[in-house]
């Protein structure tokens, strides 16, 4: 299932561009753009995308220290630090993003 | 993520390049989509926040620093979803046409970083 994730990725990328063009195209474009983002096409394709982002997120994070052994002064970090710490990372990168766009 | 499992598995050959983007691609998705969906592709268009004023939004995506982030946060999620989807494809589907499926998903995300790059440098 978390192997879907993939194509969400890839659509809310692309989303992504299609908001960057309207930016900086003109203030109609961007109109234009959050109209389209408010279609119930849109709208459905993109709370599917919140669900397979968070799942992908948190099996991601759960997978790391299988993947990355830290270890700090010789001795190996807990499996739990790690994933504690991408959790503390994705709250700064977000209340991050939740200022610079909204200020 | 330090390094693929390349003495268990020899014959998969992964690029280690690949492997890293994938891996960095896997951790950009993780810890900046989810504020990233919520706000732009829910909050804003459905107005849960109102959506930021135009001259502010478009101050903020067009400084240089700005543009050079997204690129770096675009390209390796494209490689890992490319990378991602094309085992999905393998191993969910069998299929067996491996070396176009290979051609197709890498082209695509090759296609999708050029595209992220005209659009970065063509904003005004």
């Amino acid at each position: 299932m978390r192997e879907l994730s993939s194509i969400f990725i890839a659509w809310f990328v692309v989303f992504l561009m299609r908001l960057l063009s309207a930016v900086g195209d003109s203030r109609s474009a961007y109109d234009h753009f959050l109209d389209w983002a408010s279609s119930p096409l849109v709208v459905a394709l993109n709370v599917l995308t919140l669900v397979f982002i968070t799942l992908h997120a948190v099996t991601w994070f759960s997978l790391t220290p299988q993947a990355m052994a830290v270890q700090v002064r010789g001795r190996a970090v807990p499996g739990s630090v790690i994933i504690a710490a991408q959790y503390v990372g994705l709250a700064i990168v977000s209340a991050f993003i939740f200022w610079l766009v909204t200020r | 993520m330090t390094q693929a499992p390349a003495v268990r598995r020899p014959k998969r050959r992964i690029l280690p390049l690949v492997w890293l983007t994938f891996s960095g691609g896997g951790v950009i998705a993780a810890v900046f989509l989810p504020v990233l969906v919520l706000l732009f592709g829910l909050a804003f268009p459905l107005g849960w926040i109102s959506a930021p004023d135009y001259a502010h939004l478009h101050a903020v995506v067009t400084n240089w620093l700005t543009r050079l982030v997204l690129l770096g946060l675009f390209v390796p999620m494209l490689v890992h979803s490319a990378h991602r989807f094309r085992y999905t494809l393998y191993d969910g589907l069998q299929l067996k046409r491996k070396l176009l499926i290979a051609f197709l998903c890498y082209g695509a995300a090759m296609a999708g970083a050029f595209a992220s790059l005209l659009v970065l440098l063509s904003m005004r």
